[in-house]
């Protein structure tokens, strides 16, 4: 039986705006005292009303031009109704039928496209916090997080593994952070991830469909991705066992055990909620102009892919590339440097990887004299012994078979050991001592 | 000479520029009053205890830089839907019982500003659910033409703190009918401004999509000046239109109504509509005529298709705005609502279930989008339009007993103009069995300076500007 693996995302990035969606309290809430950044309307007191807040709306329209969507001119707001204690007005706002974005894509490495069906807007409840006091247990309730902006991006499910989802999920983060709008700090729940996975399993009789799951609130690539295989083999097993297939009443959600790392049962469709969406009146409907889609699009930085295609024309390899594209002070010195060497004479230009390498490593503070520290680290000898030995240690461990050829008496093969290790320190072995390394450590 | 009571708001202000009398002197004469009449006509939920501190701060401002400010000392009586800080505020719920506000609204807060002493809150429906204050939770008030009858609602309390002369102006709130179907009921002058004209900012919301805030007073003159405070845009409210408001008071005192052009909806004439009540808008009519405007016969969609619009789009939008209520915060559970509050709940809660949406919501904002194309197609000729705001005079007490849809019938006439977000004045244009019947005049939206010059010039030129003797009524 052939099985593949459908697998949609849903993520919540929680923007970084001076103030909230829809009131001027401030929007940095991690960590603060409960219930000091709050206000009549974000605790919503009678009468009160929401005014929503344009550079979050914009930060929004930021999030989907980077993820090459369509910016819809016509938008709205919903209300949203269900009822928890930590929302405040009994529903949320947000957007149902005509979020401010539709249709836009990723692009994976291996070249495949993973569709995003929307983006679209809506405010963050309140935290509720149970604890012990006094003896009793009861729950208490923070607002300080009670209207802080939400974007939720939805793709459609169009990755096949956890490792496809984990990358989509790494690209959506490294965009998110490069244009600016949120640091996603998935720690203080910046970022808040809710797989949707089924299965497609085919033999001679056909494909069958598993039934669809929805596992909410993930805070960590590696829990999403552990959680989607759970998720796949459990869904297959289940189908062997009972033949259940998918229907357009059996969806459930579940919940992720990050300790046993298993997903859990904590609603089924027969449970799930009517949210009873309207328009929300006290906010008038967007008609969403050209001119500000332009504008901001001309604002928008370099994305990551984008940053990494520019680092490889500079003959950057690709694995530093990816390591440095988000990292702005690493970038604005690279492009000094960059610069520098065409003007200089080939003898007194930088090796640009290794720069990094140095750099990444913490061997040179970007924040000094580049040029001097760059020549100290990379004079002939300055590699020291310890280092050295680490390296010819796993081109060892790497190369049992040329090892092998070593003890039965080939002892030329050294040089392949001598070659690689001078190659990964950059030619700044001092050749003496290394020669020295490579006959001790093959002779052991 | 004329009574403290009895005084127009320039009136009041020019006693004090005259020192014919001190705000202190008006205030306690107001407190008299209430203290007298207020326990058997129920209008004042609660009193400003520091009504007469104010004023006597207002007396130290006008001995010192005179009047400045275009409402100083003014006594208002404002409905318990508008928040006021320091001063319980339940909207006629138990729920909110003992419900004291953090901030202000924007409606009082620029009356305040202005200059205005708030008197107290006034009775209404719970929640607004109802148009003649018996849902209200602390009991019904009563009507100062007639104790026997109610005054209409949901603004009820401020029409009749008006016609009973318990504060010199009052702001009500409408829905759907609920400042003008109270102001007509007994007998006094109310604006409805058109949706997003005046901020909702602060008013505990019943459907918000037609909400507005209002004044209620003895005179057209008195709501235009009012309004002239009162509405504009609101940062704290969206909804509210960046266009300038108009010089309201510059509309006043129109010498006759040439060049305008006023629809009389025979609709509006309902087949079974009193032939007295009939008369006295067929009166009006010709009134308006005589002062120079044009006035034919225009046709509208049955307002009968208002009611039920009405109802499914103010039901689902109560039901939401009610759903803060949850028993766990403001200290009442919800068996604090009352049964017409919990029916309209039910009912919202309905239309906007899945499978059941497209039926009720969806069609009612179909329809509430064709009568905004009439009202076009009608203002595209004319300037306004006349009508009766109520079908009849003040019903009794008790007739809203078992009649849960008593409301929607009563506002039958100002349904559809609410829905459309019309502005409209009403105002009082004859009496049958010794009861007050109400005019409305209804312009586009934002053109409430059209509706106040009008409305102006016709009460200027008749005399049913009227208020009951209490000592007779009561």
């Amino acid at each position: 039986m052939k099985a593949t693996p459908l697998i949609g995302l849903e993520v919540h990035v929680e923007l970084e705006t001076k103030s909230k969606m829809f009131c001027g309290c401030s929007a940095d809430h991690f960590g603060k005292e409960p219930n000091t950044q709050t206000c009549p309307v974000c605790l919503g007191i009678p009468g009160a009303l929401p005014v929503p807040n344009e550079k979050a709306i914009e930060s929004c329209l930021m999030i989907s031009l980077a993820l090459n969507c369509r910016i819809n001119t016509q938008s709205k707001f919903d209300r949203k109704q269900y009822f928890y204690p930590d929302l405040a007005k009994g529903y949320q706002i947000s957007q149902y039928d005509q979020p401010f974005c539709s249709d836009g894509f990723i692009l994976l490495d291996s070249g495949k496209r993973i569709g995003i069906e929307r983006i679209h807007m809506e405010e963050d409840t309140g935290k509720l916090q149970h604890v012990v006091l006094d003896g009793k247990k009861v729950s208490l309730i923070d607002f300080n997080r009670s209207g802080v902006p939400l974007v939720e991006i939805v793709s459609r499910p169009e990755m096949s593994s956890s490792a496809e989802a984990k990358e989509y999920l790494k690209k959506i983060h490294e965009i998110i952070r490069a244009i600016n709008v949120s640091s996603a700090d998935m720690e203080k729940g910046q970022m808040r991830l809710e797989p949707t996975v089924n299965v497609c399993l085919e033999d001679k009789t056909g494909k069958h469909y598993t039934p669809l799951t929805e596992i909410k609130n993930i805070n960590s690539f590696n829990f999403a991705a552990s959680a989607i295989d759970f998720e796949i083999a459990r869904q297959t097993q289940e189908f062997t066992d009972t033949g259940i297939e998918k229907t357009d009443t059996n969806k459930t959600t579940r919940g992720y055990d990050a300790v046993k790392k298993i997903t859990f049962l904590q609603r089924t469709k027969e449970e799930a909620k009517d949210y009873r969406y309207f328009p929300e009146p006290d906010i008038p409907p967007f008609t969403i102009e050209n001119e500000l889609i332009e504008k901001l699009r001309n604002e928008l930085p370099p994305l990551p892919d984008q940053v990494i295609a520019g680092l490889m024309d500079l003959g950057i390899e690709s694995k530093y590339a990816k390591i440095i594209c988000n990292k702005q002070n690493v970038l604005a010195v690279l492009d000094v440097i960059a610069r520098k060497n065409d003007e200089a004479i080939p003898a007194e230009r930088i090796d640009l990887n290794r720069l990094i390498n140095l750099i990444v490593n913490g061997k040179i503070d970007i924040k000094g004299d580049i040029k001097g520290e760059y020549q100290k680290a990379t004079q002939v000898g300055n590699t020291n012994v310890e280092e050295l030995k680490t390296i010819v240690e796993k081109i060892i461990t790497d190369n049992p078979n040329i090892v092998a050829e070593y003890k039965k008496g080939k002892t030329n093969v050294a040089g392949f050991f001598v070659g690689q290790a001078m190659k990964a320190t950059h030619g700044t072995a001092d050749p003496q001592t290394l020669n020295k390394i490579v006959s001790d450590l093959l002779s052991k | 000479m004329k009574q403290l009571h009895e005084l127009t708001i320039k009136e009041v202000l020019d006693g004090y520029q005259n020192h014919d009398f001190t705000c202190v002197d008006l205030v306690k004469h107001f407190l008299k009053r209430i203290e007298k009449y207020n326990p058997k006509l129920n209008i004042y939920l609660a009193l400003n205890e520091k009504a007469l501190e104010e004023a006597t701060e207002i007396d130290k401002e006008i001995a010192e830089k005179g009047i400045t400010r275009p409402l100083l000392g003014i006594p208002f009586a404002i409905k318990d839907n508008f928040l006021t800080v320091g001063i319980e505020t339940t909207a006629g719920s138990n729920i909110l019982s003992g419900y004291k506000p953090q901030y202000e609204s924007t409606t009082s807060r620029r009356l305040l500003e202005a200059g205005a002493i708030i008197l107290g809150k006034t009775n209404m429906d719970s929640f607004a659910h109802g148009s003649s204050t018996e849902t209200s939770a602390f009991g019904p008030t009563l009507n100062p033409w007639n104790t026997k009858k109610l005054p209409g609602g949901s603004s009820g309390g401020s029409a009749a703190a008006i016609a009973a002369q318990l504060a010199t102006a009052a702001i009500g709130s409408e829905t759907a009918g609920s400042i003008r179907q109270p102001s007509a009921w007994c007998g006094v002058t109310g604006l409805k401004p058109s949706y997003g004209r005046a901020s909702r900012y602060g008013i505990i919301a019943m459907a918000s999509s037609t909400d507005q805030p209002g004044p209620i007073a003895r005179s057209v003159e008195d709501c235009a000046i009012v309004s002239e405070i009162i509405f504009g845009q609101d940062p704290f409210d969206a909804t509210t239109s960046p266009a300038p408001i108009e010089k309201y008071t510059e509309n006043l005192y129109a010498p006759d109504l040439r060049g305008v052009r006023i629809g009389l909806i025979k609709e509006y004439l309902l087949p079974d509509m009193r032939a007295d009540v009939k008369n006295l808008i067929l009166n009006a009519a010709a009134k308006l005529r005589l002062l120079g405007a044009t006035v034919d016969e225009v046709s509208l969609m049955d307002p009968k298709y208002a009611i039920s619009t009405y109802t499914v789009i103010s039901r689902s939008e109560i039901s939401s705005n009610l759903a803060r209520f949850d028993g766990i915060r403001f200290g009442h559970d919800r068996d604090a609502f009352c049964a017409e509050t919990k029916r309209r709940i039910l009912l919202g809660t309905y239309t906007l279930s899945a499978g059941y949406y497209d039926a009720f919501y969806k069609k009612a904002e179909a329809v509430r989008t064709k009568m905004i194309d009439q009202f076009n197609e009608i203002f595209r000729i004319y300037d306004a339009y006349v009508g009766a705001v109520s079908p009849g005079p003040a019903l009794p007490l008790g007739a809203t007993k078992n009649q849960p849809m008593f409301g929607e019938m009563e506002d039958v006439l100002v349904e559809q103009s609410a829905m459309a977000g019309l502005a409209s004045v009403g105002l009082p244009c004859g009496f049958v069995d010794n009861l007050p019947i109400g005019l409305q005049i209804t312009t586009n939206q934002l053109k409430e300076a059209t509706a106040i010059k009008i409305a102006d010039c016709y009460q200027r030129h008749t005399e049913f500007q009227l208020f009951p003797d209490l000592d007779k009524t009561l």
